[in-house]
């Protein structure tokens, strides 16, 4: 465990190096700055959470693609409460809103065994159709001042870490070491200061909350009995079933908890990342979650990494297109030591493959001055499928997980 | 013996019985949570839905499903799952309209090139997700919903800066408009001859016939051909298939880019057919409903097209519960309750078939 996090810093570090290199290189400002990393973590959040979201659902043996229609029900139902009785009442009922999407989904898939990825489907049509159906029964009873967009919820109270970041405790103003240091504009460690005073300062209650629940999810799934059993569910459902555990109740457990949590992101775009619920507010992130878990290899700190990934590109693409176009840039590098990889193992052919594409990458990088907007709203998806194309693909998913289940063996 | 025959019978009525009950029930709440009665709803629906007008619009909205559907379908058989439709007929559709009017062909030649040509750009964005499933293992489910997001980035993007006409000034960015050539005739003057009259919202696609028979075409190739056995069998036992001397991994490629080259065609009903050109107004969402379409329909080229009916049928004859002061996205409440409840009700009676089955044979043993 502590060989991984040195291992983890070890690479963070030169992910950090490498970022400072290319915005020096590219005078993409931005790439490093302290509103980036704050906007990264804020987007990685509800990622983190629909991964999470998919972890205990899949470690049960239930494949979740509803958590995008679990996402939608939390964000409206985020705003449809959050406006009305505030945020926290609000955060509260997306959690219950995305729960009660995963129970149609759990019966449709546990009691009735309906194929996993149809079932999940068919929740993300309905949950979009549903959500719709109700904003438009709001507008028209005056409620709302459009049919696709909730009235404004209270923000909830932010705070930093003291000391580093500075904040406001009981009335002591604490320093902002980080923030003075990311203004001194020295090479590397600036750019270090700034990421770290964006992800602890002005935090979100939520936000922690939410991070919390990566080392609480480890807990819960590796070190409790009810986490072994319903780990058992997804392994070997039969044998753990042989053994006394409550196997339908454990999937049940798993797919609750999925939905709440994926809910919680949900509710978390529509009144943490934003202040209102909107239309098409998830666009994809649900699947960007599920990426996530796969790219995590279904642990809670490789979803936290990945969605960090994702979370950066959709904050470059928000903030501004100068450091997506840096990006490019980056994607080079990546390219690169794939190539001295390949050439390594003496793989030539894959090799003059991925320099291809690196040199096309490079050249629109020089021929291009500016993105344009259309394109850079793609960053979020381009990364995501480009990070799971790229990552290794050695995944060690739960035995039984996808496979319906019926007690006594019967199909 | 006839008992049996009895029970089957009864057992392929019972599910679409079910859901429809179940469906009607959801729905019907739905209405009286917003205090209307649903008896009205309902009548109000059946009255203007069975319109001519409306059922020609509702022939219009049901095609684009139906050839949706079946791009979908060729990948369920093949054990995989195309989401990502709606992106392949956005972008089948805006190279369809944008170069099929760079060149004049001959009539029925040019709307032939037309179709390659979106096809081949459907087929294409498909492969790249067959390409990283069976290369870099990536889930087709995560790649095709990205390619999806992308298609819609890049569609618009592409009509903004390259491919919209600047010679006409007007709000709505647009393809140039097609030649004469390359327009799908309308079905209106053949209907005019059976007696069916003109009809102010316009007339039925020509590409309903298309559709039908692509249906014809999907049934033949999947059930009767060697191809379309190999098919089936990577997707109901890859192992089994394997070793018949299947290559499985050749086959989720073909069937990803067979799939994308079908949906590709899922858009030029409305570009051949009505705006003869691509344009900002093109509809979204075909794709995500044909989902639902396949799913409802079996995979079957018949149930596919009573279900695409169906949902066109909801969708249009909704529009007049407007007058009696509800919501019209009533329908997708019911197209969502159908879809839920039937999926669920064929699992249901597909289990009890084979308790039914089981306890047939172990009679039949112990005689």
């Amino acid at each position: 465990m502590k060989i991984k996090a040195l291992k983890f810093l070890r690479y963070a570090t030169i992910l950090v190096f490498v970022l400072a290199v290319i915005r020096q290189i590219t005078g993409a400002s931005d790439l490093t700055s302290v509103g980036t990393a704050s906007a990264a973590l804020l987007l990685s959040v509800p990622i983190v959470l629909a991964g999470l979201g998919g972890l205990f659902s899949e470690r049960s043996g239930v494949v979740n693609i509803g958590l995008e229609g679990m996402m939608v029900m939390g964000a409206w139902a985020g705003g449809m409460i959050g406006y009305k009785h505030g945020p926290w009442l609000g955060l509260l009922a997306a959690i219950i809103f995305g729960a009660v999407g995963a129970l149609v989904h759990a019966i449709a898939t546990i009691t009735f065994g309906v194929d996993h990825v149809v079932s999940g489907v068919a929740i993300n049509i309905i949950a979009m159709g549903l959500v719709r159906y109700l904003s438009t029964i709001l507008y028209k009873s005056g409620a709302w001042k459009g049919p696709s967009q909730s009235p404004d919820v209270d923000s909830i109270g932010t705070n930093s870490l003291p000391v580093l970041s500075g904040g406001d405790y009981f009335g002591w103003k604490s320093p902002d070491l980080l923030n003075s240091l990311a203004e001194k504009h020295w090479f590397f460690i600036s750019d270090l200061a700034s990421i770290l005073r964006g992800i602890t300062g002005d935090l979100s209650y939520v936000t922690v909350l939410a991070i919390a629940m990566v080392p609480l999810s480890l807990f819960v799934l590796w070190k409790t009995a009810f986490g072994l059993r319903l780990r058992s569910a997804g392994e070997a459902p039969i044998a753990a079933e042989s053994l006394g555990v409550n196997v339908y109740a454990m999937k049940y457990a798993g797919v609750l908890i999925s939905g709440g949590l994926a809910g919680l992101g949900g509710g978390f775009l529509a009144i943490v990342a934003a202040n209102h619920y909107q239309e098409n507010q998830i666009a994809g992130r649900g699947y960007i979650g599920l990426a996530a878990l796969l790219f995590g290899n279904y642990r809670p700190g490789g979803i936290l990494m990945g969605a960090g990934l994702f979370g950066f590109a959709d904050a470059l693409q928000l903030r501004d297109s100068a450091s997506v176009h840096a990006l490019i840039l980056l994607i080079v590098v990546v390219l690169a030591v794939l190539i001295i990889r390949d050439i390594r193992k003496g793989k030539i052919v894959k090799a003059a493959l991925t320099f291809a594409f690196a040199g096309l990458s490079l050249w629109y990088f020089m021929a291009v001055k500016e993105l344009p907007g259309q394109l850079v709203t793609m960053t979020p998806y381009i990364a995501t499928l480009l990070i799971m194309s790229l990552a290794s693909q050695r995944l060690r998913m739960p035995a039984a997980d996808g496979i319906p289940y019926r007690r006594g063996g019967l199909r | 013996m006839k008992k049996l025959k009895f029970s089957t019978i009864a057992l392929a009525i019972a599910a679409p019985l079910a859901a429809a009950v179940v469906s009607i029930t959801i729905s019907s709440l739905a209405v009286l949570a917003s205090h209307k009665s649903p008896f009205d709803a309902y009548k109000t629906m059946w009255d203007f839905g069975t319109t001519s007008s409306s059922l020609m619009q509702m022939l219009n909205t049901a095609t684009p499903y139906y050839i949706a559907a079946l791009a979908i379908a060729i990948t369920f058989r093949a054990g995989l799952f195309n989401i990502g439709v709606e992106g392949q007929l956005r972008l089948g559709a805006i190279f369809g309209a944008y170069l099929g009017a760079k060149f004049i062909l001959p009539p029925v030649l040019h709307i032939i090139a037309i179709m390659v040509i979106a096809m081949t750009i459907g087929g294409l964005w498909a492969a790249i997700a067959g390409y990283l499933k069976v290369k870099r293992g990536v889930s087709e489910v995560i790649s095709t919903i990205m390619l999806n997001s992308l298609a819609g980035g890049l569609s618009s993007y592409l009509l903004a800066n390259y491919f919209v006409d600047r010679t006409t000034n007007s709000n709505n960015m647009s393809t140039k408009t097609l030649p004469k050539s390359g327009q799908f005739p309308d079905l209106m003057p053949l209907l005019n001859k059976f007696g069916v009259e003109n009809q102010p919202g316009g007339g039925v696609y020509g590409m309903l016939i298309f559709a039908i028979a692509l249906g014809f075409v999907f049934w033949f190739v999947i059930n009767r051909t060697r191809f379309g056995f190999e098919l089936r069998a990577s997707g109901s036992n890859p192992i089994a298939a394997r070793f018949s001397g299947v290559n499985s991994k050749r086959m989720v490629f073909v069937a990803m880019a067979l799939s994308g080259a079908v949906a590709g065609l899922a858009g030029l009903p409305a570009v051949l057919g009505e705006t003869h050109a691509f344009n900002m107004g093109f509809r979204t969402g075909i794709g995500f409903s044909a989902i639902a379409v396949a799913l409802l329909g079996r995979n079957n080229p018949v149930g596919m097209g009573i279900s695409a009916m169906l949902f066109g049928f909801l969708e249009v004859s909704s529009r007049s519960l407007e007058l009696i002061d509800i919501a019209p996205e009533t329908y997708v409440i019911m197209q969502g309750s159908i879809l839920l409840s039937s999926v669920i009700a064929y699992e249901v009676v597909r289990r009890y078939k084979i308790t039914l089955q089981s306890k047939e044979l172990a009679k039949a043993v112990a005689e």
